[in-house]
């Protein structure tokens, strides 16, 4: 099974996603923002960094490349697509997820070992996960605090989209301890942690983020 | 000397009034007029160097010339004052690991599998201190694109922070500016942060120490070089516009004492874009990749004059350079600024004809502006026209090789004798098991001894998945190739208090203990660089500092078989006529066969035995306990052993292979004490330990070529600690929550936590008070 990565100018993790996604079983195939060709991909990855040094506001100008059109159309078809760090924030601007990540609420960049707990575990990213199964995995972010009006965050509690929440601490602020959201089918995942450095028990905090690559292989065979 | 007043010195004759008004002061004009004033002290040349810039051109310099001159010949660029001292380095016997050695901008080293590594370490002092956000990341690109001219991709940085007491207030505002701009540079290029250190002591106050390490990779065949051959071969600069931030800041910044008085220097900061940065790592690659080029240089300190004139000098020596070609950030850039232009994220690069299409295009693919500039010559000369006219031309070797070199008179301090009489022996020294536990406390909770997570969390040390130990662990250790997991190890230390002592013995107990800290890791130590922070080198007994402190590593890097690839010398480090601590700072780079056999400095499992490799004896001297405790500095440091440290180096090499430890944490400041908390800490891991003989020694000497490690086989380790003759010392077992000392302490890990933890946070800020967890299903009042 092939799962594209995008590389936008700026981005970082995409080595770490298309590493995931190897350990995972499948094949990572490397996505170019200039270009218009998916090259037959299952599913995408937006990986973390800081496309387009942040500049306007981070994701926003990413969010406007030419392969996110293609993304959004096949987004809206029921293609799977995580967005880690900078991409949760690249699906916030295209308007695939709701709501908004700003600076942390304490202004530093900050970088630790994260305690999270699935709150969703039946999306196309999380169903190798039991619901309220807690995982560790780092979080490293300047810009992570998720904020939405107080309705909407009512709308998204209710309609059951949040997908991961930060336990034992939150990280930056984030609103109701936000830490993942899911699109109403629940094939586009957004999360401010970072899965794909959890993937080796010699490079990460252990091998807990490794699911949400395992679980997209099922969700493409059962699509 | 001000930043403004010698811009201005340069704007006067360009534009302003006089007989030279409106006229570009050109080769021609140069010529015709020997008696002009120039202002040369403005720019820190002396007046017998500017005489011999006269005596080499025949003439009077043109103004653009006496820039490229001025910065090139600044100490910083042209290490005037301690090139006769570095030769030691160069007459260390040849490494087989060295495949490229010194004078390059960084060295290159074998790590075998056909992989070279590179690495370096830089200060960015006095940028630091004027500007700590700005001064520090760009401290951090600086070094980045040095690594990245080898042809190497960068994989790691490391940092090496000092600052003045803690509880200073102008700390608070230099501190969090800093570590905001290491790790605001080094995120956003994407490159792991693995470790340095971070140390407080008031003669920093007036001038803290940045030093910024980066390493990187690249298989043999890879390895660049900074020359330019072969005429016709196009020049092309790449990567940012030039604009007016940083010029002359070698010769103003870096290479000038900080008065009190002085007027503020802010403009000659340079201004980081990381982002940039980050596209000209990728486009770099890329077209090292495509083999798009014979000869590339970097632009850092001095700019365009640094890397038009080094890149001719190192090859055939002849170069011409249309400067109008040069895109700019500001038109009213006079020529000499757009030479001494210190702008970030620029390279030039030596590009045969036929290939600069396509390096033009790889550029476009990665938006980096590229723009050729000029072309290798025939002949020896370095030539510069401006809007026609030609406005240098220059021998580029005398720019950039053959520079002035002092021999400058040196003197031991005249209060050596008396601070090295000062013994710590004479010092209150804890007797009861109370005030054994209030020291203890007192030194691990000490800014030096603080949990430094308040630091490190604002590093990405993740990024690239490939890093294996990171800070606190004793070195950082990061896998190389996924399929062998072959990696490498780095360790980062330097000890202001020693060196003060005896810079001789000093700079080899810091050599001791980086090289002791790549072994606790399980690597083999392989070469050596260094950043030499020392003050103004016009006072002999500085100088005398820096002369010992080279011998000391030159003569223990020779003892250990090591090679130094490269290094960075940082003059003039003082305030007002008070220098700092000459502080030398060394890092060790290791080898990692198998990344997978690294050890850890954690306990992470109760019911193993704690053993304690080497010996100790009562050695305060400089030590972190008669600092703390009674604010003390004197008498001598500990003794050097480097047969000792070599023989421990073995020891725990053979101790990783066979696999015989799970943890190995090394001794330095703060002795047994330190290390103790730290282990237990590390995993909440506690022990029951007892100490022979007096425990006041066992806990706080600082002796060298000691580590504490931990093993379920303690006979096994001993047997293998025979054949090197590491003496082994049997400490106890761990297990529990409480750090336990048989007669001395009984420290509930809780409790030294929050007296670890707490110390960074109470200075700078806590983060949790201001915005706190929200729990979750609560509606925010936002």
């Amino acid at each position: 099974m092939r799962i594209g990565v995008i590389t936008f100018p700026g981005s970082l993790d995409d080595v770490d996603a298309a590493r995931a996604v190897r350990l995972a079983g499948a094949e990572p195939v490397a996505l170019w923002h200039a270009e218009h060709d998916l090259k037959d991909v299952e599913a995408v990855v937006l990986p973390g960094g800081f496309s387009y040094g942040d500049y306007l506001r981070a994701g926003a100008i990413a969010a406007r490349a030419p392969m996110m059109r293609d993304v959004v159309d096949r987004a809206r078809q029921g293609m799977p697509v995580l967005g880690i760090c900078n991409g949760f924030q690249v699906l916030c601007e295209a308007g695939l997820l709701p709501g908004a990540l700003t600076r942390n609420g304490h202004l530093h960049f900050r970088n630790r070992d994260q305690a999270l707990r699935i709150e969703r575990a039946d999306t196309a990213w999380t169903s190798d996960y039991e619901a309220g199964q807690q995982i560790v995995v780092p979080v490293k972010n300047g810009e992570g605090r998720y904020v939405a009006a107080d309705a909407d965050l009512d709308r998204i509690e209710g309609e059951g989209r949040v997908v991961v929440r930060y336990v034992e601490g939150n990280p930056n602020g984030s609103m109701r301890d936000i830490a993942g959201v899911t699109s109403a089918d629940g094939r586009v995942v957004g999360l401010m942690p970072h899965p794909e450095h959890a993937v080796e028990d010699l490079t990460g905090p252990g091998t807990d983020g490794l699911g949400f690559f395992t679980s997209v292989l099922k969700a493409v065979v059962a699509a | 000397m001000t930043q403004d007043s010698a811009t201005q010195g340069l704007s006067d004759l360009d534009t302003g009034p006089g007989p030279l008004q409106h006229r570009l002061d050109t080769v021609e004009l140069a010529a015709r007029t020997p008696d002009v004033e120039q202002p040369y002290g403005e720019l820190g040349l002396e007046s017998d160097e500017y005489a011999r810039i006269t005596a080499i051109l025949g003439r009077r310099p043109t103004t653009a010339e006496l820039a490229m001159y001025s910065v090139m010949w600044s100490e910083h660029c042209s290490y005037k004052s301690s090139k006769v001292h570095l030769r030691r380095f160069g007459d260390l016997p040849r490494s087989e690991a060295l495949l490229v050695g010194i004078g390059e901008n960084a060295g290159v080293v074998d790590v075998g599998d056909g992989y070279a590594v590179t690495f370096k370490v830089e200060s960015h002092n006095h940028p630091s201190y004027v500007e700590p956000y700005q001064g520090a990341a760009t401290g951090v690109g600086g070094i980045v694109r040095d690594i990245l001219t080898m042809g190497a991709r960068p994989i790691a940085v490391m940092d090496s922070l000092r600052f003045g007491r803690a509880d200073a207030p102008d700390t608070a505002r230099v501190l969090p500016g800093v570590v905001a701009g290491v790790g605001g540079y080094g995120n956003c290029l994407g490159l792991p942060n693995i470790g340095g250190e971070l140390l407080f002591d008031d003669c920093y106050a007036g001038n803290p120490l940045v030093n910024a390490l980066c390493v990187g990779v690249m298989k043999h065949e890879d390895v660049r070089l900074a020359k330019a051959e072969g005429a016709g071969n196009k020049v092309v600069l790449f990567g940012a516009r030039t604009g007016g931030d940083g010029i002359g800041g070698v010769s103003v910044l870096a290479s000038e004492t900080f008065d009190a008085e002085g007027p503020a220097k802010r403009p000659s900061v340079q201004v980081g874009d990381p982002f940039t940065e980050k596209l000209l790592i990728e486009a770099c690659l890329e077209i090292f990749r495509e083999d798009l080029v014979t000869g590339i240089q970097d632009l850092g300190g001095a700019g365009l004059s640094c890397a038009t004139s080094e890149l001719a000098s190192a090859g055939t020596g002849g170069m011409h350079v249309d400067l109008d070609a040069v895109p700019l950030r500001d038109s009213t850039l006079t020529p000499a600024e757009i030479l001494m232009s210190e702008s970030q994220e620029r390279m030039c690069a030596i590009v045969e004809p036929g290939k600069v299409e396509q390096f033009l295009a790889v550029c476009r693919k990665w938006d980096v502006l590229a723009t050729v500039i000029g072309e290798v010559t025939e002949g020896d000369r370095l030539t510069v026209d401006w809007h026609g006219e030609r406005i240098v031309d220059v021998p580029p070797r005398t720019v950039a090789h053959e520079g002035p070199v002092y021999d400058r008179p040196m003197q031991r301090p005249a209060d050596l004798d008396d601070l090295q009489a000062d013994d710590p022996a004479a010092l209150a020294r804890p007797t009861t098991p109370e005030e054994l536990a209030a020291h203890w406390l007192a030194v691990v909770a000490s800014p030096d001894g603080a949990d430094k997570t308040w630091v490190t969390e604002q590093y990405d040390r993740y990024v690239r998945g490939n890093t294996v130990l990171a800070q606190p662990d004793d070195a950082g250790v990061v896998r190389i190739d996924e399929e062998t997991s072959r990696g490498i190890a780095l360790a980062l230390d330097g000890n202001g208090r020693y060196a003060r002592l005896d810079p001789y013995a000093g700079t080899q107990l810091n050599l001791a203990e980086a090289y002791r800290n790549v072994a606790v890791s399980g690597a083999r130590p392989l070469a050596v660089t260094n950043c030499l922070n020392f003050g103004s080198p016009e006072e002999p007994e500085v100088m005398w500092q820096f002369a010992e402190a080279v011998r000391g590593l030159a003569d223990a890097c020779r003892e250990l078989g090591l090679p130094v690839t490269g290094g960075n010398v940082s003059l003039y480090n003082q305030t007002g006529d008070v220098p700092i601590n000459p502080t030398p700072v060394i890092g060790v780079l290791g080898v990692h066969e198998d990344v997978r056999t690294r050890v850890p400095t954690g306990w992470r499992t109760a019911g193993e035995t704690v053993l304690l490799l080497g010996e100790t004896r009562p050695e305060f001297g400089g030590s972190a306990w008669a600092s703390v405790v009674h604010g003390h500095l004197g008498g001598r440091p500990p003794a050097v052993d480097l047969g000792a440290e070599r023989a421990l180096g073995e020891l725990l090499a053979a101790l990783g292979r066979e696999g015989l430890v799970s943890s190995a944490h090394d001794l330095a400041d703060g002795g047994l004490a330190q290390t103790l908390a730290e282990s237990a800490l590390r995993y909440g891991t506690g022990a029951r330990l007892t100490l022979d003989g007096d425990p006041f020694t066992a806990l706080f000497s600082e002796s060298a070529a000691r580590v504490v490690v931990t093993t379920t086989d303690p006979e096994a380790v001993r047997a293998t600690a025979e054949w090197t003759g590491v003496p082994v010392t049997a400490l106890g077992t761990t297990g529990g929550d409480v750090l336990a000392v048989e007669g001395v302490a009984e420290l509930p890990l809780a409790e030294l936590r929050a007296a670890w933890s707490a110390t960074l946070p109470a200075l700078f800020g806590t983060p949790e008070a201001t915005v706190g967890s929200v729990p979750a299903g609560t509606v925010p009042t936002s």
